[in-house]
This record gives C-alpha cells, sequence and structure tokens, in this order.
C-alpha cells in the first residue's frame, strides 16, 4: 500500500502479534496464538477509521498493541511519523499525551474505589496539565462536554448507569488533550438506544476537539454512521477496506457480505434478499487456515483458495480487499 | 500431567532444601555450638582447637554443604548435644508417639466434622447452619493449650475419670486427640460446608434433583461424593496445621512425641535435634502439599493449565 | 474453595427463607458482631486505662495473701476479686495488665505482617513471571516450615522480649498476606481500569497503591483483623511454652503456664487467663465477621 504521509497521524506497517503457548517442564513455547497475523493500515489525520470483526478476530489485540498494552511481535507502528515500538518511557508518556482509549465495559473501566473527579482529574493532577486554574475547573469542563452535571463530581461510578458511566470514560480520556481516540467497542456493552447517544456524542466531540478516531466493532450497525472508512478484520487478517459508502453498497470481499447480510434490516432496503449466513466456527488461530485465512467458512471458495494466501488488491480508488477472486 | 507432576516435585525439592537452609543459618550460626558444647571454663585457645576438629571455622556455605551432604548420604544430623546421641535416632524414636496420636485426632475431627459441615450447607441459612457456624467461630477462638488444660482440669481433676498424662494405654489417648481434634475440627467443618455448596450449585445436581430422585440420594451418591474430593486435598495441606497442633498438645499432656521432643530441644539449644525435626515436619508438609496437587490435577483437569 | 467460587453461590434450599427470618437473622448477626464490638471496646479500654481500672498493682507481691481463690468460689476474699497467684499478686490486675500485652503484641505484629506481606502480594501478582516465581516460593517455604518451630528457634536465637516477639511473629505470618494480595493483583490487574491507568501514563507505583491496593483492603482488612487474633494466641502460645513475655511483665500466656503448675488444687490460676485470651480472640473474630458482611456482603459465612 502506497500512502501519502503528511496527512496521516497514525500509520500501522506488518504488525503481527503473536501470543507463545507454553508447556512442559520448563514451559517452553511450543506454538502461538496469532492474534494479529501481519496488518497495515493508515489513519488519516481528522478520521474516523472503523474496525470491524467477529469476536476473537484480533481487533482488540490491535487496539492493546496500538495503547503499547502489549509489547508487539513484529511491525512498526508510525505515530505523526515516528515509530512507537521502539519509545522509551520518557517519550511514551508524549505519546500517552496524545493517544487515548476508550475502553469495552463501562462496568469495569472505572475504578469502583475512586469519586468521579478523582477518575477524571487524577491525570490533569499527576501530569500537570491544567494551567492558571484549579484542576476542579478542567473537571467540570469536561463533564459538561460530555453532557454529565457538575453535581456529578464527588459521586462513585456505581451512581451511575452504563451510559453515564461510558460519559465518564469519554471524559477521562479527553482529559490528557489527546489528539487520538482508540475507541475499543465503545457501545457494544450498552443498550441500543443508548448506543446512538454515545456515538453520537464521539461525533459532536470529534469536531470540537479535533479529534481522530480509531473504533473498533463487532457490528457493523455500530460504525456505519460514523465512520469514514471501515477495515474489516478476521482471523488477524484485514480482509477489506473501503469507505463507508463503497463499503456498504459494493462489499468485495465474501466475509464482508456475510457479516452486512447480519445487520437485521427492518425496513427492507437492502437489495438482494438472499440472506447469507456463514457455516461453522472460526478456526483457531493457532493453527488458522492454509491460503487464505477464510477459506473453510467462504461461501465462493475455490481450489486456489486453500493452497495461496492473498494479496491486498485495490479494486477501486481507496477500495482494498484481500481475496483471490481480484487477483490480478 | 507428567510435566506438571515433575515441575511440582522440583519446587517440592527447592522448598525442602530452602528451609533446611533456613533453619541452618537460623540455629547454628546465630549462636556458638562452641560455648554450648564446651564446659563454661575452657580456655579460649582450647575454643579455637575445638571449633577447627568440629569445623566451625570454615565459610558458612561450606559447613552448610558440608551438613547437607551427611544428611542426605547418611542421614546424619550430628549428634545431640545433651544425650551425645544421633539426633536422627532420637527423633525416630518418637515418632510413632505423634503418629498414633495424629491419627486418632483426625480420625475424631473429620468423624465430626463432615456431617456437621454436611447438615450446615445443606440446611443454609436455617437454625442448624447458624449453630454450627457459630460453634465453628467459637472454636477457632479457642486457644489449644487452654483447652487441654481445662479438659485436664474437668475430666482427670473433678471427675477424676481419665488420667493426665503419660502413654501407657489408650486411655492416655483419649484427652490429647480430643484436644487436638478440636483443634482441627472447625477449620474441617468451615472447609466441608465450603465445599458441600460449591458442588451443590452445580449443574448436575441440579440436572439430578431435576430428574426426580430422591432429596437423600442427590446429597449422598451426587453430592458428597464431589464435595469430598477437595476435603482429601485439603487434608494433604493441613498436614501443618497438624504438626503445630501436636506441639502443643504433647506439650500439654507430657505426651513423648516429636512435638514435645522439638519443644524441649529448643529451650536446650539442643540444635541438630530441633535440625531433625524441622526437616522431617517440612518433609511431611511438602509431601502432603504435593500429593494433595497431584491429587486435584488429577480430579479436575484445569489446575495443570495454571 | 476460594471466595470468589463461595459467593456465586445462591439460596440452596428450594424453599426461601421468610423474611420474617431474615429479619431474625439479620439481627443474630448484628447482635453477634456487637458482642464482639463490645469485648474489643472492653479489651482497648483495659489497655489503655489499666492504671486507673486495675484494683491493684500488678506487679506488687503479698506472700500472706497467696493463691487466694476468687471471690466466687469458697474461701475467696472480696478484695481480690479474681483471687491471687503463687506471690500473692492480684490476678484481676495482672489480666487487666495483659490485655495491654495482647493487643501491642497482637497488632504490631500484623502490622509488620501486612506491610511484608501486602508489598510482596502486590509485586508477585502485578510483575508476574520471575518475580512471581521467587516471591510463591518464599511463600511455599514459610509454609512449609511449621509455624511454632520457626517462631520458637527464631525467639531462642534472638532472645525473648516483647520486640523480638512482636518480630517473631511479624517475619513468620506475612505469607498468608502475601497469598490474598496476590491472587486479588492478578485478577486485578488485567481490568479494564487498571488498563486505563497504564494508557494514562501513571507510574506503576502508582498504579499499585492508589488503583490496586484499595480495592484489595477490604480483604485486608477482614483478613487483618482475624490475623490478631491469631496473633494474640500465638503470643500467648510462645509466652506459655517459656519463649515469650519474660516474667513478671504480665502476659496472659505466660500466666497460664504459671497457672498450669498448680492446675490440680488452684484450677482457676490456669483457667482465668485462658479464658481471657479466648475472649478476646473471640470477640475479634464476631468483629472480623461483621466487618466483612459490611464491606463485601458477597463473602459472608464463606
Amino acid at each position: 500500500m502506497i500512502h501519502n504521509h503528511t496527512d496521516s497521524i497514525l500509520e500501522v506497517r506488518g504488525l503481527k502479534k503473536y501470543f507463545p503457548i507454553k508447556t512442559g517442564v520448563l514451559k517452553k513455547t511450543t506454538g502461538f496464538v496469532k492474534a494479529v497475523d501481519d496488518i497495515s493500515f493508515i489513519l488519516r489525520r481528522g478520521e474516523t477509521l472503523g474496525v470491524v470483526g467477529e469476536s476473537g478476530c484480533g481487533k482488540s489485540t490491535v487496539a492493546r498493541c496500538l495503547m503499547k498494552l502489549y509489547d508487539i511481535t513484529e511491525g512498526a507502528i508510525y505515530f505523526n511519523g515516528k515509530n512507537i515500538a521502539n519509545f522509551t518511557d520518557s517519550k511514551l508518556l508524549d505519546y500517552r499525551m496524545m493517544v487515548q482509549m476508550i475502553f469495552q465495559d463501562p462496568y469495569a473501566s472505572l475504578n469502583p474505589r475512586m469519586r468521579v473527579k478523582d477518575i477524571i482529574g487524577e491525570a490533569i493532577r499527576v501530569h500537570g496539565l491544567s494551567k492558571n486554574r484549579s484542576w476542579k475547573e478542567d473537571v467540570k469542563d469536561l463533564l459538561n462536554n460530555v453532557g454529565l452535571r457538575e453535581s456529578h463530581m464527588a459521586r462513585y461510578p456505581h451512581e451511575f448507569s452504563g451510559g453515564q458511566r461510558q460519559r465518564i470514560g469519554i471524559a477521562r480520556a479527553l482529559a490528557m488533550k489527546p489528539k487520538l481516540i482508540i475507541a475499543d467497542e465503545p457501545v457494544s456493552a450498552l443498550d441500543v438506544s443508548i448506543q446512538a447517544q454515545i456515538i453520537n456524542l464521539l461525533d459532536r466531540l470529534k469536531a470540537d476537539f479535533g479529534l481522530s478516531y480509531l473504533i473498533i466493532a463487532h457490528d457493523l450497525a455500530v460504525v456505519e454512521h460514523i465512520s469514514d472508512r471501515i477495515i474489516v478484520m478476521y482471523l488477524g487478517n484485514i480482509m477489506e477496506t473501503a469507505s463507508d459508502k463503497d463499503l456498504y453498497n459494493q462489499p468485495a470481499h465474501p466475509y464482508t457480505r456475510a457479516l452486512l447480510n447480519a445487520i437485521p434490516d427492518v425496513g427492507g432496503k437492502k437489495k438482494g434478499n438472499r440472506r447469507m449466513l456463514l457455516k461453522g466456527d472460526v478456526p483457531s488461530p493457532i493453527n488458522p487456515p492454509s491460503g487464505c485465512c477464510f477459506h473453510t467458512r467462504c461461501p465462493d471458495m475455490f481450489s486456489l483458495c486453500s493452497r495461496e494466501k492473498p494479496k491486498m488488491v485495490e479494486i477501486s480508488k481507496n477500495h482494498w480487499v484481500s481475496c483471490l477472486k481480484y487477483k490480478r | 500431567m507428567k510435566a506438571y507432576i515433575i515441575r511440582r516435585l522440583f519446587q517440592a525439592i527447592a522448598v525442602c532444601l530452602a528451609i533446611s537452609m533456613i533453619s541452618f543459618f537460623l540455629l547454628f550460626l546465630n549462636s556458638d555450638p562452641a560455648l554450648l558444647l564446651l564446659p563454661p571454663e575452657a580456655e579460649i585457645g582450647d575454643i579455637e582447637i575445638f571449633k577447627k576438629s568440629m569445623g566451625l571455622d570454615r565459610p558458612v556455605l561450606i559447613q552448610y554443604l558440608t551438613f547437607l551432604k551427611k544428611v542426605l548420604l547418611h542421614g546424619d544430623f550430628g549428634n545431640s548435644f545433651v544425650s551425645k546421641i544421633p539426633a536422627l535416632d532420637l527423633m525416630i524414636e518418637r515418632i510413632p508417639a505423634t503418629l498414633k496420636l495424629s491419627l486418632l485426632a483426625v480420625l475424631l475431627a473429620n468423624a465430626l466434622a463432615i456431617p456437621m459441615g454436611m447438615i450446615s450447607a445443606v440446611k443454609r441459612y436455617t437454625l442448624v447452619d447458624n449453630l454450627i457456624t457459630f460453634f465453628a467461630l467459637v472454636g477457632q477462638a479457642m486457644p489449644l493449650y487452654w483447652f487441654g488444660i481445662m479438659l485436664i482440669i474437668i475430666f482427670g481433676v473433678f471427675l477424676g475419670w481419665l488420667p493426665i498424662s503419660g502413654s501407657d494405654s489408650f486411655v492416655h489417648m483419649i484427652l490429647p486427640s480430643i484436644t487436638l481434634g478440636a483443634w482441627l475440627l472447625p477449620v474441617n467443618m468451615r472447609l466441608v460446608r465450603s465445599g458441600m455448596l460449591d458442588v451443590l450449585n452445580q449443574d448436575y445436581i441440579r440436572t439430578a434433583r431435576a430428574k426426580g430422585l430422591f432429596e437423600k440420594t442427590v446429597m449422598i451418591k451426587h453430592a458428597f461424593k464431589n464435595a469430598m474430593i477437595p476435603m482429601v486435598t485439603v487434608t494433604g495441606m493441613q498436614l501443618s496445621l497438624l504438626l503445630g497442633g501436636a506441639v502443643v498438645t504433647e506439650t500439654v499432656f507430657a505426651w513423648p512425641g516429636l512435638g514435645r521432643l522439638a519443644v524441649e530441644s529448643i529451650r536446650m539449644g539442643d540444635y541438630p535435634v530441633v535440625q531433625a525435626i524441622v526437616v522431617f515436619f517440612a518433609l511431611c508438609v511438602v509431601i502432603g502439599n504435593l500429593l494433595a496437587d497431584i491429587l486435584t490435577a488429577f480430579i479436575d483437569p484445569r489446575i495443570r493449565l495454571e | 474453595m476460594s471466595y470468589e467460587t463461595i459467593m456465586t453461590v445462591p439460596h440452596i434450599n428450594q424453599k426461601k427463607p421468610s423474611s420474617l427470618f431474615k429479619i431474625l437473622r439479620k439481627m443474630w448477626d448484628l447482635k453477634l458482631g456487637m458482642i464482639g464490638g463490645v469485648i474489643i471496646a472492653g479489651m482497648l479500654i483495659c489497655a489503655v486505662g489499666a492504671q486507673l481500672i486495675a484494683p491493684f498493682d500488678p506487679y506488687e507481691q503479698d506472700i500472706m495473701e497467696r493463691l487466694l481463690p476468687p471471690s466466687f468460689l469458697e474461701g475467696g476474699s472480696a478484695k481480690h476479686l479474681l483471687g491471687t497467684d503463687s506471690v500473692g499478686r492480684d490476678t484481676l490486675s495482672r489480666i487487666i495488665y495483659g490485655t495491654r500485652i495482647s493487643l501491642i503484641v497482637g497488632i504490631s505484629a500484623v502490622l509488620i505482617q501486612v506491610v511484608i506481606g501486602v508489598f510482596l502480594g502486590l509485586f508477585a501478582g502485578y510483575y508476574g513471571g520471575k518475580t512471581d516465581s521467587a516471591i510463591s516460593f518464599m511463600v511455599n517455604v514459610m509454609m512449609g516450615f511449621p509455624f511454632i518451630l520457626l517462631a520458637m528457634s527464631l525467639v531462642a536465637v534472638i532472645g525473648p522480649s516483647l520486640q523480638n516477639i512482636i518480630f517473631a511473629l511479624g517475619i513468620t505470618g506475612w505469607p498468608v498476606f502475601t497469598r490474598v494480595t496476590r491472587v486479588e493483583t492478578i485478577k486485578l490487574k488485567e481490568s479494564e481500569f487498571v488498563l486505563c491507568a497504564k494508557t494514562l501514563a501513571f507510574s506503576t507505583m502508582r498504579i499499585l497503591l492508589k488503583h490496586i491496593l484499595p480495592n484489595i483492603l477490604p480483604s485486608i482488612l477482614v483478613l487483618g483483623t482475624v490475623e490478631i487474633a491469631r496473633a494474640i494466641i500465638r503470643e500467648s502460645l510462645l509466652s506459655f511454652l517459656g519463649l515469650g513475655i519474660q516474667p513478671p511483665t504480665p502476659s496472659w500466656g505466660m500466666m497460664l503456664a504459671e497457672g498450669r503448675d498448680y492446675m490440680l488444687s488452684e484450677w482457676w490460676l490456669a483457667a482465668l487467663p485462658g479464658f481471657a485470651i479466648f475472649l478476646s480472640a473471640l470477640g475479634i473474630n464476631l468483629l472480623g465477621d461483621a466487618i466483612r458482611d459490611i464491606v463485601d456482603p458477597h463473602m459472608r459465612k464463606s
């Protein structure tokens, strides 16, 4: 893939994350869980990039690698042109100021023994982020920004609903004044009615704070409205990358089509009534299938699929797909 | 499985070595055995010569390794400072008495702990359960040696039914084994109770009930059998509790076992004997834990993946 | 049989406890906790105000009035409520002063245990790998050592004094705290709020002390109270075996040991101090149970 470097905030090249499996007396490494297996993508400044895939496809691992919560096995992650893979602690602080994360479970991501003002304000206090005023003022502003009230400051997380908790989580991320926010399934733990509120909030904050987003979801419907571009992942690999519109209107990869079919279709607007469902289970990432990793479940599979690993092919402008059907 | 056992075996050996090393350094190096062994009027020159002949002037690690070599190859912990008899022989002589006492105590304790724990679990949140858990709470607050003394006062002195010390016949064993058994009872009872509660909540118990089996059949055939699994493993792990209790019980009742020998030897600074007993106790505890772990791993394959 | 397996157990009985029964049960729990609280309060008052409460100087000997039985027994005098010992010291006064020793030893020893045990547990759980293996090995070694022999040998080597007893109990008793802390730290370190603290660029120390430790504290508190009771019993045991607090300092265990020589005739000399140990341990355990019910309702009656 060829990218224009100037407009990218984040660029991932050949990222691999293998978790070793240890067995035996001496705990020798006898195998690997290939959670992320050689993926590359780019996130442009001001863009919202959605990453979609079933659970276990490695999308959360990507997020944690990007946040440096995991050491990566191979590859490079460029943030503003600098490779963060070899950042030391002092440089890491700068990186963490720029890139923040919103977690999946709003019940587990807030420390139950801390008050809201400390959850949001601790980073401001510890890193000295508030200028010329009390850190509490910053916390108040942040609460207002995410749709909560100042009176919530002294409360504990258990006094809030799931949606409110996720707002607290967002305020906490914003406290670092980041440029990029990685959201790992930010709404999947919430009621459907609340999901839209949080997505809209994220959309509004993006404009207000000049953010870029990487939003992870297992459901295409969630990222549909908010994303500019979408990456579809399967078993640690990228299957398809396209703009929001292209992906919905001209899905190229059989897996993407299957995912689109899985969205409940109330109005019957979608063309093609053929309901395509995948057969079988996701194969184990310890022994991924040979060739194309999707061939065991692919409805369009042909003989070459089990032998040759497909490469990314650009089928139209900025629409990339990894499928042998499009092999040139 | 094999890998797991081998790994645990290595760990157990390492623990035993570490314990022998700590007790060696603790006992032999913080006091001067030469001063203990020689008459107080010995000249400084004599002390030096004596130290040399005993190897006490060499580096501590060498001393320990020499000690270890003797222990491993010949079972030689050195001679008792007091009676000049090999410490190992002194110790072995006392093992049967402690074994007898411990076995009877475990038997007594479990004969009560198992039914009480089961009733308590099955009748959870009832008056019976409350009374039994309260009883366990009281039992855990009871200092073992005081309980022993109170038994002596009541049954030996006031009522005059039972002998208060000695070890000649079975009658002599009654009070000491009740004392030691009472020490184990509350702990075992709580373990049976929580093990039973664990099992009662499993799907297969609900299935058994759903099949319309009689409640008694469910309890005995399905629940109890599975609840005993943690019990067995826990008994292995309780050896250190048991041995600690034996030390105290034997002291109170002048029972001629290992525990009393240990206490006397520590008081008199008879370190070879203390060393032998510490290593023996550690071996018992470590082997008990090891067996319990292996047994658990056999029963519950999830453990091995840890 | 860990706490988490116990706390997921719902009601076993098919018949649900009635609300009346629930109220009765609450009262029962509350009452036991209150009894524990009253006992502890009494102990604290005795320890702090020993000079004011005790009718006699605990060291004052009176050969004329030696081995007096308590006043409620035949031959007892109202002057010495709980009688006198073999050299004529007032038993009640000695028991009251003994509270001080027990509490000082119990609380200080447990503080040492908590400091050592919790720190090692945090590090073992958080860092895992070799750190964890090393610390877990230390725990296994300490657990393999029969406590009594280790503590007795230690005291025999360093000499019996108040500070040394506290030291010996503290240095031998920490593994329980390491075990609990380690397990809970392992659970917490993968939790999202700890991962989040990492992404907020907080130092490891801050994460351990401000984010993980407060969430473990309830378990430590509950375990700590129970361990105080255990330390008191262990101190009295060491004193009973002659390797604890030295005469003439009034320590319950030592009084019990002295009384043991008279157990065939003046039985109360052994019975009374032992009862004091029992009562205080019971009080602490009752209070500990109540604390557990308050701080973590899931852990009740495990």
